[in-house]
């Protein structure tokens, strides 16, 4: 399996020096899909006759030069299902797009494309996004490769679970209140939400329109700098996508003794599973030993967060999947008259997560509750956002814990809602205030991988990456589950 | 509880989806428990505070009035679950409905 | 209407803008396409499509506005409307709630007790649906329905009066003005038979001894009514019904109805109390809209004269009253007067010519003042004839008509049909002699007095001379003759 320990950046340098073919890397990554995905269910849907013909086109028509100007030359990627694609089938794991076939690609995978990067295929999340644990998909359940008794986080938890296992390098993932850090911080690799507008969301189902981004996953900082540079920037398609200035592809090493980094009290209180209090006081230390100077702050309205986000995302999630009514497409349950032909397809096509959102989200917006509800989460969205804002007058990034836990086992959160609504405690925040953030792997504890959470002002990824570059040459990143004989 | 079964009923009459009589008890109590932890942001007073629907602070963001291809009708229809004549069959239509 | 209720009627009139494309996507906006043949991801609701804003439709929107004498917001967002329909691919429409585009607007109609301001409440942008084809007859007894999206996501503007008309000939004064009114703008085919404007009316009673807010009267609305006529048949039956019911002492309920064409009455659709909840909350998809003073002056810039300036402008160029509305209320017919008023400049006879015999021709021959068959030009020449003494205005009306046959120009018709006036005097007196010779008693009656007795004379020199000679030529030749023959 030539090649997949290499991270993209190498790959593609590789690609593109003629040293490998776009070829051996996809036949590599097919492989290891083949060999390990049978155990942890990350892929909903492999394309590996398309994959194949274009890594031999890649390998075949073009030049050096051609290939040179291709990022991603010849990199296999995994792409979240909720993310259309004209090769391949969207389902967003659920059985109400079961077998659609998108008439177009998404933005993000026209960039991946002109990158030169190969879809090897479509990964499993929790039906329509919705969801911490990748338990809520229609079709399967995807397993951590750490521990295949326990969830890989969610909701973009293929996407984590395969770029985890080594089975691609890269992939794409959303992350609507937690859904691309989360699972990097269960599955131990990067994974970062950009800022609110910096990647095109035309072609990513929405969830909730406000809140969600497509962002990477990696094992490198460099490749998570690399494929967002790739996806980012202003889409005519999307009039809330931002003019931002082309970032650099390779990652700018930040110089640690110039950043003041602010720890909020908030999120350092009880409720932390120990072990992971440890790794991350651990990776705390760790910055502190490269010269950051850590500040306590306080971000006072964090304790609001979950209450206000499950109002503003159910809202615009009930509102987001009407139109899942069986017309157009996907799913349709017969029925005499189109009332009904409505209600039985929804109740049938949506799984009991996806109703039960979309319940609370039409209640909170109906006559006589909007202001109670909607309004009333808005404005405390403001609250959250001004938070930050006072925060980042005296401090240049913030750090904590992704997650509060470790990754928990297959069921052990499903019976409770709220339970598992808590898991996304200190991601939420950043979707609220539309703040980049990104999960860095800092360790394990039991054998379960800890991430570390960073979040910066509005379009300032680099200050992060930088940052998080300065901490992975020191720290010690896990190495890949399920090797099988790999060395990195 | 915070809603009762009436009110489920009626939202899910709003959403077009149905909850079985037998589900219907679960549900409200289920949202009610969501609901009461919701509650939490009584605690604050935001009489002041202006709303933020989007964070992104660009304004008047618009195309050029310019035509683009469409997609073929067949291809606008591939999807369909029932279509006669390039157009989306629906079951009959009990009530005025609509706007 | 009635001694003890009161009328209280208001408007929402539906307009669909002429742009290219749509309002959110780039597909044609084209009436009349074989079925979802202008569709793509975003009016079609695919999971993932984006809406991206139309700058021209708003620029449209603007100018109806501002010729409407609204205030144009400087800020105004774009909102989600949420009902379940076939029509509606997404579920709900993206349209303007709580900050519209424009507010405080007004339609000045000419009623016969004199000019009255009706206030316009808004003008919103907002997305059309698209069209559903019924299996079956009508909607109650169809067996399912075909949707063609074509038309979803077309740029419509809805344009909301003020409960401030009275009487279905005020809701019909007030729809004839707005349509003239937008008809100079030339954002909108407007098109009720196309379903390019399209009114919705609010009706209700209210009784002299109710002092409470209008808003909490009972208010019937009357649906997609497709003439003007049938709007204010609508109305009128709609009046009859309610006060009947009030009379029997039954409760008015809040219900949308729809007009039967046929039976001239409405019917009910669906009350409005059971129905929609539209959950409307601010499209995340779009940023607001800010439109600053200089795009404001920039819409005014292309704006043309408006109907009320012409009509002081028609006065002071000396058309009669009656004439200014009629002109002014077709904008083509106003263009079509202009054009023709440039080449031939007297106002009044081209008035006169234009609203009489051309316009019946026209009529005549189903064509409009768009595309009316004979030019303006063509027109002006045939007047030229007449004021030259080449035609008589007789000969003129039947040049008319053969030019409305032909399409020729009034030279080509008078060649043709060998018509023109005799203007040569020696061989008109020769036949006035004749004439005179062969009728002795007659001029005897004429120079003893009778003056009648000479138009006998210039009838028989005219059927002598096929009517081709000059009327009042020969009268002056007559008197010459007779006066030489004494």
């Amino acid at each position: 399996m030539a090649g997949l320990d290499w991270d993209a950046v190498e790959m593609a340098r590789r690609v593109q020096s003629g040293e490998v073919s776009a070829l051996e890397l996809v036949d590599a990554s097919l492989e290891r899909i083949a060999a390990v995905d049978s155990n942890i269910g990350a892929f909903l849907y492999v394309d590996d006759v398309g994959a194949r013909q274009s890594a031999r086109r890649l390998d075949s028509e073009l030049t050096r030069d051609q290939k040179k100007s291709l990022p991603l030359a010849g990199v296999p990627v995994a792409i979240k299902d909720n993310l259309v694609t004209r090769q391949m089938p969207t389902t967003a794991a659920s059985k109400m797009l079961q077998g659609f076939m998108s008439p177009y690609d998404a933005t993000v995978v026209e960039r991946l494309l002109a990158a030169g990067a190969i879809p090897v295929g479509k990964v499993n999340l929790d039906e329509f996004a919705m969801g911490s644990s990748t338990e809520h998909s229609a079709y399967q359940v995807t397993r951590n490769p750490w521990d295949i008794s326990r969830v890989p986080g969610g909701s973009s938890g293929g996407s984590a679970a395969a770029v985890a296992a080594g089975m691609v390098p890269l992939a794409l993932g959303s992350d609507t209140g937690g859904s691309i850090r989360t699972p990097a911080s269960y599955c131990g690799v990067f994974g970062m939400k950009p800022t609110y507008g910096r990647v095109s969301r035309y072609g990513l189902i929405a969830f909730a329109s406000s809140l969600d981004q497509v962002g990477p996953f990696s094992r490198t900082v460099r490749d998570a700098a690399l494929l967002l540079h790739v996806i980012s920037g202003r889409d005519p398609h999307d009039a809330t996508s931002v003019d931002v200035s082309s970032t650099a592809p390779t990652v700018v090493v930040a110089d640690p003794t110039q950043m003041r980094i602010g720890l909020p009290e908030e999120y350092f209180g009880d409720g932390i599973d120990p072990n992971v209090r440890t790794q991350v006081d651990a990776a705390l230390e760790t910055l502190k030993g490269l010269g950051a100077t850590l500040v306590p702050i306080s971000l006072p309205h964090t304790r609001y967060a979950i209450a206000t986000y499950y109002l503003i995302a159910n809202a615009e999630a009930s509102s987001n999947l009407s139109r899942y009514d069986g017309v157009r497409y996907g799913f349709r349950e017969t029925a005499p008259d189109l009332i009904q032909m409505y209600s039985r397809t929804r109740s049938q096509g949506f799984g009991d997560e996806v109703q039960r959102r979309i319940l609370l989200g039409t209640h909170a917006l109906s006559a006589g509750y909007y202001d109670a509800y909607y309004l009333k989460a808005q404005k405390v969205r403001t609250l959250i956002r001004r938070d930050f804002d006072q925060a980042f007058e005296s401090v240049d990034l913030i750090v904590t814990p992704t997650v509060p836990d470790l990754p928990f086992k297959f069921g052990e959160r499903a019976l409770d809602p709220l339970q598992m609504y808590l898991t996304d405690i200190f991601t939420v925040t950043t979707n609220l205030a539309g703040l980049p953030g990104l999960s860095q792997p800092i360790g394990l504890a039991d054998g379960l991988p800890v991430g570390l959470q960073w979040i910066a002002p509005a379009l300032e990824e680099e200050r992060i990456l930088g940052m998080a570059s300065a901490l992975e040459a020191v720290l010690p990143v896990p190495s890949w589950p399920m090797q099988g004989g790999l060395s990195r | 509880m915070l809603l009762s079964k009436e009110e489920v009923l009626h939202v899910a009459n709003l959403a077009r989806l149905s909850v079985e009589p037998s589900e219907l008890e679960e549900m409200a109590g289920t949202l009610s428990r969501v609901l009461e932890y919701i509650d939490l942001l009584n605690e604050l007073d935001t009489e002041s505070v202006s709303p933020t629907s989007q964070v992104v602070e660009q304004h008047t963001v618009w195309r050029s009035d310019v035509i683009q291809d469409s997609l073929s009708a067949e291809l606008a229809t591939q999807n369909g679950p029932q279509v006669v004549s390039a157009m989306f069959v629906v079951p009959k239509i009990l009530d005025g409905g609509g706007q | 209407m009635s001694d003890n209720y009161e009328v209280v009627i208001g408007l929402e009139v539906h307009v669909e803008l002429k742009t290219a494309s749509k309002l959110f996507c780039g597909c044609a906006n084209l009436f009349g396409q074989d079925p979802n043949t202008h569709t793509c991801p975003v009016c079609l609701g695919m999971p993932g499509a984006l809406p991206v804003l139309n700058r021209d439709a708003v620029a449209l929107a603007t100018r109806a506005a501002l010729a409407l004498s609204c205030t144009v917001h400087s800020f105004s967002k774009f909102d989600r409307k949420q009902y379940f329909y076939p029509d509606l691919p997404k579920a709900y429409q993206i349209s303007q709630y709580d900050q519209p585009l424009a507010t405080h607007g007004q339609v000045t109609i000419r009623t016969e007790a004199g000019p009255r301001a009706i206030g316009i409440e808004r003008i919103h942008l907002e997305e059309d649906a698209g069209k559903l084809n019924h299996i079956g007859q009508r909607l109650g007894d169809a067996t399912g329905s075909l949707v063609d999206l074509n038309r979803a996501g077309v740029p419509l503007i809805e344009i909301v009066s003020q409960p401030e008309m009275h009487s279905p000939e005020e809701a019909r004064l007030y729809l004839t003005e707005l349509r003239t009114v937008l008809s100079y703008l030339d954002i909108s085919d407007l098109r009720m038979e196309e379903g390019s404007m399209r009114c919705d009316a609010n009706v209700s009673l209210r009784p002299l001894s109710y002092t409470g807010s209008l808003a909490d009267l009972p208010r019937v609305e009357i649906k997609n009514v497709n003439s003007f006529r049938n709007v204010q048949r609508g109305i009128e039956h709609e009046i009859i019904r309610q006060r009947e019911l009030l009379e029997q002492g039954i409760r008015i309920v809040k219900e949308t109805r729809g007009f039967d064409d046929a039976a001239g009455t409405t019917y009910s659709q669906r009350s409005k109390e059971a129905a929609n909840d539209y959950r409307y909350f601010p499209e995340p998809d779009l940023p607001p809209l800010v439109l600053d003073a200089v795009w404001l002056e920039d819409q005014k810039n292309q704006m043309p004269s408006l109907p009320e300036e012409l009509r002081h402008q028609l006065a002071a160029e000396g058309v009669l009253p009656r004439d200014v509305d009629v002109l002014v209320q077709d904008r083509a017919l106003y263009g079509f007067w202009r054009q023709t008023v440039a080449i031939y400049p007297d106002v009044k006879l081209v008035t006169n010519w234009l609203l009489s015999d051309y316009s019946r021709h026209m009529n005549a021959k189903g064509l409009s003042f768009d595309n009316p068959g004979v030019s303006a030009p063509h027109l002006a020449e045939l007047l030229a004839l007449i004021e030259d003494g080449t035609l008589s205005g007789k000969m003129a009306k039947e040049v008319l008509e053969s030019m409305f046959a032909t399409g020729e120009s009034p030279q080509v018709v008078v060649k043709r049909l060998g018509l023109s006036q005799i203007t040569d005097h020696e061989a008109i007196r020769l036949i006035v002699s004749q004439i005179v010779e062969a009728n002795p008693a007659v001029v005897a009656d004429f120079l003893g007095g009778k003056e009648k007795a000479l138009a006998f004379l210039v009838g028989q020199v005219m059927k002598a001379t096929k009517g081709q000679a000059k009327p009042d030529l020969v009268n002056a030749l007559l008197r010459e003759v007779i006066a030489s023959h004494v």
